[in-house]
């Protein structure tokens, strides 16, 4: 009897130990599921979904404080993905947010630029060139179209086009008979 | 030789190549403008080196490969650049492309050209995979992948089997076949100087049993060159044995491994065209500026192989075949199987295009596809070991997840499920969908990646603005405060205009006090004298008062 209460004691000790010593080994820095939230958002850092940045909306879905449907870049896509990782429904986008649009690029009108470097402050990933009084010019490969630069821009040079497609980045579409495609 | 296998699936179909085969290959005449593609091949699209208005001469290069997996592009023939602009280019997506449009001035004036010939056997692998890079050479047995890339450091991947792929197993196409059967000599010259790069141990020109005369022809070829180191193997005919890795089963019995290149298990696949194209770079210093196509099909009048220059139009081709019949619906660039739908045949000769075939308008009626029935037809012959089943369900509910774990990215779209399947499912349409979706999503994730780089950098960026300009403000208040604790220990500040000041009231002190002292030599002085003393003193009492000065003075 008490051979076995020293062995079971010796043995939780040991155990104990051990998780201890792994808890403070093999401690994980910073949150892991805001991370992998983050890394599925498209990172366009636009604020359609009401958080100041896609990093932020991570945490806030990682908190339970948002749903995963208030962002319009990523789409259909995206929740698709977030709905996959979370093990939550698939919800749809809500509207209140925006709509699912086609990628877009900004391009400044670079006669009417007054080089004021308002949108350069804006710009969330530096992707506008120009220095003041210099014409400012958009980066178009870093460009996320987040549309951030419009509102400051006191002479409204700046356009958002759609991105066009090439032959490099075109796609083949879904068959058109669409109907003997199986749900899901 | 060794015994030869088989792989699994695979069909058996109606060749109809002889419709094509029993002309000889003509040569198309000199287009009056040819339009050049700079995007022809896998890869990147290299940098155009010309203007508009140069004079360019025939081979000459007119975009230079921009990567390792790019491919330089020639002037087909001699003329003046007339545009640099977006085009429509033969590619599924119907979108225009870059283009250089040559006005041929009918010199066809080749440019100084340099053959190494014979003496290629003294050169080294980087030398020739420089010549062969220069000529701009891509697989042209469909996938247009830069030679040279597929080569590289082929020379320490110790190639054992050298196999060069004649099997042209898609129906309708016979433009190998003619080649093998007219240029067996280029094609054999050229496999020697790639047994030469790779060193290979074994090298076989693999034919299918359903083309006679080509093999006929490399054999006899073989005996007249006096060569015993290259071996004809014939294989049977089974659509698709033309696929690299089926070939390598049938030939080799060995398996490349998903993921893996044929090199990973000591074997390289190049095509006879590539070959001869090898040959014509190393024996001419000729770039490819041209390519055997084959013009066939039930809707036009003769079909045939032609030599036609890179650039040429479709259109010049058909009408040299005769011209269209009058029930024809559609051109296909490409097999039945694996090409795709023209839309128009004002498009260029590219070096992809192995084959234009016309359709009648019975032929495009498809029959409206019905759901599946789960007969599973399409993974008994499907040629890479896939579940095509699975993997269109998945691809079509977009669950791309699932259809990569069941290995898309190895299906090579052969069209083998699609062909059989009794419900007409488009099924290689769904993986190209998927698979060009995944690209599309890959690329996507690159782009966010670092626009969330870009992002985090602007933040700590700011942050650190921020902690800066704080920093230097308490710097500054802390040298403020410093100084005026200093000021405050020693007694009196060393200010020189307060010093200044003072001196000055001190001297007028001073002055005051010397008005006060008893005026001297007083003594015997007259009534006047001192009358006149007593008026001084009292002006100087007026002085004092400033206000009143000038009345005294009255």
């Amino acid at each position: 009897m008490l051979t076995a209460l020293i062995i079971l004691a010796v043995l939780a000790a040991i155990f104990g130990l051990i998780l201890g010593y792994s808890a403070i080994r093999f401690k994980v820095e910073g949150d892991p599921i805001v991370d992998q939230i983050d890394a599925l958002l498209p990172q366009t850092q636009c604020g359609q979904c009401t958080y100041p940045g896609c990093r932020p909306y991570a945490q806030a879905i990682a908190n339970g404080e948002a749903p995963i449907n208030q962002c319009p870049p990523g789409g259909e896509t995206t929740i698709l993905q977030l709905a996959d990782l979370l093990g939550v429904e698939a919800l749809e986008l809500n509207p209140e947010h925006g709509e699912e649009s086609v990628a877009t690029v900004a391009v400044i009108d670079e006669d009417n630029c007054i080089g004021c470097t308002l949108c350069i402050q804006a710009c969330p990933v530096d992707a506008i060139f120009g220095a003041a009084k210099q014409m400012h010019t958009i980066i178009a490969d870093e460009c996320t179209g987040c549309d951030l630069c419009l509102p400051p821009c006191p002479v409204d040079c700046i356009d958002m086009v759609p991105v066009k497609t090439e032959t490099s980045s075109w796609k083949w579409s879904l068959p058109d008979n669409n109907k003997t495609a199986p749900k899901a | 030789m060794q015994q030869l296998s088989t792989f699994k699936g695979g069909l058996k179909l109606d060749g109809h190549k002889k419709m094509s085969t029993s002309a000889a290959i003509s040569k198309i005449p000199l287009a009056e403008k040819l339009v050049i593609p700079v995007q022809q091949h896998i890869g990147l699209e290299p940098d155009i080196i010309v203007n508009v208005g140069d004079k360019v001469l025939k081979g000459q290069l007119i975009a230079k490969a921009s990567a390792d997996i790019s491919a330089n592009i020639h002037a087909s023939s001699s003329g003046t650049v007339i545009a640099i602009d977006k085009q429509d280019v033969p590619h599924p997506s119907a979108l225009p492309a870059t283009c250089i449009t040559i006005e041929t001035d009918g010199k066809d004036q080749w440019i100084e050209r340099q053959p190494v010939k014979d003496d290629y056997k003294n050169k080294t692998c980087v030398e020739l995979l420089t010549i062969i890079r220069e000529a701009g050479i891509v697989g042209l047995g469909g996938a247009t992948f830069p030679t040279s890339a597929k080569l590289q450091g082929c020379d320490q991947k110790h190639i054992e089997t050298l196999i060069i792929n004649g099997a042209e197993c898609e129906p309708y196409i016979s433009c190998d076949d003619k080649l093998m059967q007219e240029r067996a000599d280029e094609v054999i010259l050229g496999t020697q100087v790639l047994q030469h790069l790779l060193s290979s141990k074994q090298t076989v020109i693999a034919v299918e049993d359903n083309k006679p005369e080509a093999i006929a022809s490399l054999n006899s070829s073989l005996s007249k060159l006096g060569i015993n180191n290259i071996d004809v193997a014939v294989i049977p005919t089974r659509y698709p044995t033309g696929g690299e890795k089926q070939l390598i089963k049938v030939i080799t019995n060995k398996e490349v491994p998903t993921k893996g290149r044929p090199a990973d298990i000591g074997i390289l696949c190049q095509n006879v065209a590539t070959a001869s194209s090898i040959y014509r770079a190393v024996y001419h210093d000729e770039p490819i500026i041209s390519r055997l196509v084959t013009v066939t099909g039930e809707a036009v009048n003769n079909p045939e192989n032609v030599e036609a220059l890179i650039g040429t139009p479709m259109s010049t081709l058909i009408e040299q075949c005769g011209g269209y019949k009058n029930n024809v619906g559609g051109l296909i660039m490409g097999g039945p199987m694996m090409g795709f739908a023209l839309p128009s045949d004002e498009l260029p000769i590219t070096k992809a295009c192995n084959c234009l075939l016309t359709q009648t308008t019975e032929q495009l009626q498809l029959p409206s596809s019905k759901a599946c029935i789960r007969c599973g037809e399409c993974a008994e012959v499907c040629p890479a070991n896939l579940l095509p089943q699975q993997l269109y369900w998945y691809s079509s509910s977009k669950n791309f997840d699932r259809a990569q774990d069941l290995h898309l990215f190895d299906c090579i779209e052969c069209g083998c499920c699609s062909y059989v399947c009794p419900s007409h499912i488009p099924l290689v349409q769904y993986y190209r969908f998927a698979k060009t979706e995944i690209w599309a999503q890959e690329k996507d994730k690159a782009k966010s990646d670092i626009a969330r780089q870009r992002h985090e950098f602007r933040e700590a960026r700011i942050a650190r603005e921020k902690a800066e300009r704080e920093e230097k403000l308490r710097q500054k208040k802390e040298i403020l405060a410093k100084k005026k604790a200093a000021e405050a220990g020693k007694a009196d500040p060393v200010d020189p205009k307060k010093a200044a000041i003072e001196a000055a009231l001190a001297r007028v002190k001073a002055k005051k006090q010397a008005s006060d002292v008893e005026p001297k030599n007083t003594d015997n002085l007259t009534e006047q004298q001192l009358e006149k003393i007593r008026q001084a003193d009292a002006r100087r009492k007026q002085a004092d008062k400033p206000a009143t000065t000038e009345d005294d003075k009255k």
